[in-house]
């Protein structure tokens, strides 16, 4: 079974989508997680700031989510671009 | 100077038995170390109950070591085991089998630490609830170790089965893929089990009135911190029955193994993730026993939601099992299934331990507050939707890798 290199390329570059996806996805997950739980004690003691703390709440998400897109960019980038 | 085939299966019994045992010891020895660490700083509070805190210590670590134990038998069993006329394939159910109990004795170990090491925190600070503390701890620890029976269960099916007369091709990976699964979802299970039984051990030391209400609001989140395990365990159970025989070899091989480690990897994130959840509502139900009802409602919808990540690998191994691949030996077409299960797995973990932290700070507010329950899930349940955004890219770039490439 003769592996020629194009296809050696292709495989690495479709298994390391896996690879980049699976892992980026652990760390936005658990950190936005933090975040909203937090978020929720801060309403709880502070109901009136709500919608302020909601605000912070996404802006902060949005910007941990960004770890994950960029994983999902480049994940998608091995499978349709390379 | 060539080697027997049952030498190799031999060979992979003594590797099986060495994974089995080396990843059996590790959670067991964590959870009674800290056990230990707990039970020290208690009698250094009250030296005085330093022995009903010595022997419920002892107690604790006792139902702790069962995980190692039952590592440590299937460890033996391997090591003794007949090989005579087995063919290859037996060598790679071993490895399985030491797989399955060794990474699945893991959470167990490490999780039945916690009701343990709380109870002798909850003995120093209150003594005169001793029985039912210990009782509480006993109940906790067991459900604890549940996962470690599922891979148990799994461990002996492998070892006793025999599938000599299988072809190696993929049955080798369907047998691996088996013991990963169900010892990797076991880890976030036992884990994720133990929270629950630590913090209503300490709730009922400080509410011994409400130790009823604590306990049946326990049994429910930890039973709930169950289901990823059992998610793995009917993978693995898919895995060693199906009949893959009419398949062609390649790449149903790396299908199958991408099937294991989907759903085990993404089980461990919603199994930790619903324990912290649960944690959360046990010690609230133990502060507030009034608010029992709406603390049980919120931990219920945000252990659910966490669990979605579980749910994906799941599908994601039903994909890989039940939709046949066209023949091929080239390495493109084999990558690919493996890496999809691969992607999917560990995609996995984040959000459901995100979820889960989400969900216990909210059930953690709605215990002082109960008013603020539809205030509080609103933004629980918004947060929540946001940290499950890259288990979904996850599951995209899965369903890209399996249905588009």
């Amino acid at each position: 079974m003769g592996i020629e290199g194009a296809d050696l390329i292709r495989a690495a570059a479709l298994m390391g989508a896996g690879i980049a996806m699976g892992l980026g996805a652990i760390g936005p997950g658990v950190g936005e997680g933090y975040a909203a739980g937090k978020a929720c004690e801060a309403i709880g003691r502070n109901p009136q700031q709500a919608g302020l703390l909601t605000r912070t709440m996404l802006v902060g998400q949005a910007v941990s989510e960004s770890t994950g897109i960029y994983s999902l960019v480049v994940a998608l980038l091995l499978i349709f671009v390379v | 100077m060539a080697i027997l085939e049952v030498q190799w299966v031999e060979a992979a019994a003594y590797v099986g038995a060495a994974l089995c045992m080396g990843f059996g010891a590790i959670g067991a020895a964590l959870g009674e170390g800290y056990a230990a660490g707990r039970a020290a700083q208690a009698i250094a509070k009250d030296s005085e109950l330093s022995g009903p805190i010595l022997k419920n210590m002892l107690i604790g670590q006792a139902v702790a070591e069962s995980a190692g134990i039952f590592a440590l038998v299937i460890a033996m069993l391997m090591l003794f085991v007949n090989a005579e006329g087995a063919t290859l394939v037996q060598g790679f159910a071993y490895l399985g089998s030491g797989l399955a109990m060794g990474l699945g004795a893991v959470g167990s170990g490490l999780g039945s630490g916690f009701p343990a090491a709380e109870a002798s925190e909850g003995l120093a600070s209150n003594p005169s609830t001793a029985g039912s503390l210990t009782t509480n701890m006993l109940i906790g620890a067991a459900i604890c170790q549940t996962p470690a029976i599922f891979a148990m269960v799994v461990a002996f099916m492998l070892m006793f089965t025999d599938y000599s007369s299988m072809a190696l091709w993929p049955t080798w990976a369907a047998l691996l893929g088996a013991g990963l699964s169900v010892g990797l979802a076991a880890i976030g299970s036992g884990v994720g089990s133990g929270m629950p039984a630590g913090s209503s051990t300490l709730g009922i030391s400080r509410q011994p009135a409400a130790a009823s209400q604590i306990r049946t609001n326990m049994l429910i989140g930890s039973a709930v911190s169950q289901t990823p395990a059992i998610f793995g365990m009917v993978v693995a159970f898919m895995l060693m029955f199906v009949d893959f025989s009419d398949r062609a070899a390649w790449p149903t091989w790396a299908a199958l193994l991408g099937a294991g480690l989907s759903t085990g990897l993404s089980a461990i994130g919603p199994g930790i993730g619903n324990g912290f959840t649960a944690w959360e509502a046990s010690a609230g139900v133990a502060r507030v026993p009034e608010a029992s009802g709406p603390i049980t409602t919120t931990m219920l919808i945000g252990q659910t939601v966490a669990q979605s990540t579980v749910i994906y690998g799941f599908l994601v191994s039903l994909i890989l099992l039940f939709i046949p691949l066209e023949a091929s030996t080239n390495i493109v077409d084999w990558t690919i299934p493996l890496s999809a299960g691969i992607c999917m797995g560990f995609g996995g973990i984040g959000p459901g331990i995100g979820e889960g932290i989400a969900a216990a700070y909210a059930v953690n507010r709605i215990a002082r507050d109960a008013e603020q329950r539809v205030l509080l899930t609103r933004v629980m349940l918004v947060g929540q939707a946001v940290a499950e955004s890259t288990g979904i890219y996850s599951l995209i770039v899965s369903l890209l890798l399996l249905f588009v490439v």
